[in-house]
């Protein structure tokens, strides 16, 4: 039997999938949002290290499993190899109602003006496709400031010089210091840098009829006990669902987007938490599946129009994928450092995301989520036993005395890294898996080289009494895992992008992108806010057209 | 009793009586008898012995409890019974290898090793110059950053999944039992700000 034609589906319950969802449901607009997994709650895993997005030892909590879903990428020597989303080459984002959203740390920044104009602000860069965003830091502001106020954020821009410019205030009230993040707001100010609390998606006090953070442990990588983590889950999505117009279906596979002969988008099928194939006709498709898994559909999407993919007749879509290079400084010291007030991450500074002489962007750089046991055992300062008393002696002694200062740096968009459909390996339902390759730019190791001595001296200013740099950009793989971006580039030329200012394919009207494959470059920041606000602006020309 | 004032031997033999009623179902117990047959389930009980002694090495018990006493080889058990099927072999053979090379070396098995004797077998496996003809059908390296990365799992991580017996790890590093959420945990630890 045939599904009931709809206005909208949209593929994936996302950050940028749940918004979309939403504002086209709330438009009076008839929406089908698919999800490939399903609700979560923190009861599914408790406080389980091991199940935890962050360090999936046994297995993803929040999906994708380790049964149905294959990637294959290019390892370190350039050989392919099939790997499970629980490892790490697989680059995985979590797959249930939410996305990343039920278990992200929630940071909740803006991207500043520059990072829309990184070809403007640093030139050409040689083997690189940085270019800058169709579209400005001022056009995307409005829809910044919904996504503040309508999913959540606690946070006070006023304090961080480097704040771009805002009509409003942030909604909640930032967050307090733990004993560790006081520490090292006292010594960043004692080396003349600007530190501030870390605008979060969380409540700090009750919001929108949820309540305000426990201060728990163990919640990047988790769902939060309480609900006071903001995600797609517990804001926009149960709004689409009360508007009475969108229809969520879980367990929901999608294989291919529909294209006729006369360019036109005329719907999906998938595969239902039966396994059973259905396709649903709409009016409108909107793509929200996470970098990777956006241009795994499109590629796999071929028909007459478009026999290498819709929208991929030059050969765009998939392409500079990016993520960010992580690096930082870990520190050890004399006293205890650590009073348990979780999530951990809570003082930020922006001192370094753009101006350092002779580096092409930059980053954030913050004190990182609490380690929880297991995954503090892997950090060690080099040469450090990894095994025996000493190691146990290490893991007692420091664990309650050691921080540690991360960032993500904007990483250069190279043309080579990639997202492409495997030939060989298909998934459970029969679907091309995803296949990755590519390398950093090779500048992305003098930016990382940069922010860990940054970093380090932040550390070293805190009264750390051993420090080590970590991290290092450039690698000789391709870099996605939970910041992924960029496979389906917004410009205004159809030969070098994927999708217009708008994120609507060019040459196919009715189909559209509304998540971090849009981002022509990633920012020094997590992305998550600027994929809700992109979910925004993209709606909004939906509901306009 | 609270769990983090149990002392892990207490802990174990409770978990101990438990089993061990339901297993005989009130038949009489035999002093001195710990072990049934089939108690695992994928190791044989030789191996399970080895894989105690080399986890043992890896944390080993001082002032606070060892890999022996959090049960780190029954979480390691159980995932090769279920999650880490993939890895049944890569076991199977590298136990096997780390007793020849133990008899190669020193004359004996791994477990009948003293303790510094058994620290110089795992560094040559860690190190990938292990002696035996076994170590060309594994990879010695790989076996050891295998148990040794599962170790590591079944003291540090949740004791649902079979290790960290007694929450053992979290109360040598010092943190509550993680279900205690929020500001009440700090009455978790009298004295402790």
């Amino acid at each position: 039997m045939a599904l009931k034609h709809v206005n909208a589906v949209i593929i994936g319950a996302g950050a940028g999938g749940g918004v979309v969802a939403k504002e086209l449901s709330e438009a009076g607009l008839s929406v089908v949002l698919l999800e490939r997994g399903r609700w979560h709650s923190y009861a599914d895993i408790d406080a389980d290290e091991l199940r935890s997005q962050r360090t999936p030892a046994l297995g993803n909590a929040y999906g994708p499993d380790d049964r149905r879903y294959r990637r294959v990428v290019r390892g370190f020597t350039g050989e392919w190899q099939t790997v499970v989303p629980s490892e790490w080459m697989y680059n995985n984002n979590a797959a249930c109602v939410g996305g990343g959203t039920l278990s992200y740390g929630a940071m909740a920044w803006r991207f500043m003006p520059q990072d829309f104009r990184m070809r403007s602000t640093y030139g050409d860069v040689p083997d690189s496709t940085q270019e800058d965003w169709p579209i400005s830091y001022d056009d995307l502001e409005p829809f910044y400031e919904k996504a503040e106020w309508e999913i959540g954020v606690s946070g006070d821009d006023s304090k961080n010089p480097f704040a771009p410019p805002r009509r409003t205030p942030q909604p909640m009230p930032p967050f307090s210091y733990n004993k560790e993040g006081k520490l090292l707001y006292d010594a960043a100010k004692s080396i003349g840098s600007h530190p501030f609390p870390i605008p979060m998606l969380r409540n700090s006090v009750a919001y929108n009829g949820r309540p305000g953070c426990i201060n728990n442990r163990t919640c990047v990588g988790f769902a939060c006990p309480v609900n006071a983590k903001n995600g797609s889950q517990n804001t926009v999505i149960p709004t689409a669902l009360a508007t009475g117009n969108c229809e969520l279906r879980i367990n929901s596979v999608v294989s291919e987007v529909h294209i006729n002969d006369r360019g036109r988008a005329t719907g999906i099928t998938y595969f239902d938490e039966r396994n059973r194939r259905q396709t649903q006709t709409a009016d409108i498709v909107v793509v929200a599946a996470s970098a990777t898994e956006t241009a795994r559909l499109l590629l796999n999407s071929r028909s007459r129009l478009f026999p290498n993919g819709a929208g991929n007749n030059n050969d765009w879509v998939g392409r500079n994928l990016q993520g960010h290079a992580y690096c930082g400084a870990f520190g050890l010291f004399d006293e205890d450092v650590y009073d348990d007030v979780g999530p951990g991450a809570c003082v930020a500074i922006c001192d370094y995301n753009h101006h350092n002489d002779g580096i092409i962007g930059g980053g954030l750089l913050a004190n990182e989520f609490i380690r929880m046991p297991y995954l503090f055992a892997g950090r060690r300062p080099p040469g450090a036993p990894r095994w025996g008393k000493e190691h146990k002696d290490f893991q007692r002694t420091y664990f309650q005395r050691h921080a540690a200062v991360m960032g993500p740096i904007q990483e250069i968009p190279v043309f080579e890294s990639r997202v492409e459909v495997d030939p060989v390996v298909k998934g459970h339902w029969g679907i091309p898996v995803a296949r990755i390759s590519g390398h950093g730019h090779a500048q992305d190791r003098k930016g990382t080289d940069f922010l860990s001595s940054r970093a380090e001296e932040w550390m070293k200013a805190a009264g750390a009494h051993t420090t080590w740099k970590i991290g290092s950009g450039g690698g000789p793989t391709a870099s996605g895992g939970q910041h992924q971006s960029g496979t389906c580039r917004m410009g205004d030329d159809p030969k070098i992008s994927v999708v217009n200012k708008y994120g609507q394919v060019h040459e196919i009207d009715n189909l559209f992108v509304a998540d971090g494959s849009l981002h022509v470059t990633n920012g020094g920041f997590n992305p998550a806010l600027t994929i809700m606000a992109l979910g925004y602006w993209v709606s909004d020309y939906i509901k306009n057209e | 009793m609270r769990i983090r004032d149990m002392k892990p031997n207490e802990f174990g033999r409770r978990a101990f009586v438990k089993t061990a009623g339901t297993a005989v179902g009130g038949m009489i117990l035999v002093p001195g008898c710990t072990r049934s047959v089939g108690q695992w389930r994928f190791f044989a009980d030789a191996e399970a012995t080895v894989v105690k002694a080399i986890a043992e090495q890896i944390i080993p018990a001082d002032q606070d409890a060892g890999a022996r006493d959090a049960n780190v080889v029954n979480y390691i058990d159980r995932q090769l019974a279920s999650v880490f099927e993939k890895h049944q072999e890569i076991y199977r053979r590298g136990i096997a290898g780390v007793q020849q090379t133990s008899n190669m070396v020193f004359e004996d098995d791994f477990e009948s090793l003293e303790w510094p004797q058994q620290t110089e077998v795992l560094k040559t496996l860690e190190n990938g110059e292990a002696e035996g003809s076994i170590w060309e059908t594994v990879s010695a390296r790989s076996f050891f950053e295998l148990v040794r990365d599962h170790t590591m799992q079944g003291f540090y991580g949740s004791p649902r999944h079979g290790g960290n017996r007694g929450f053992v790890s979290f109360r040598m590093i010092g943190i509550d039992y993680p279900r205690i959420v929020g500001q009440n945990r700090y009455k978790m630890f009298p004295g402790k700000s």
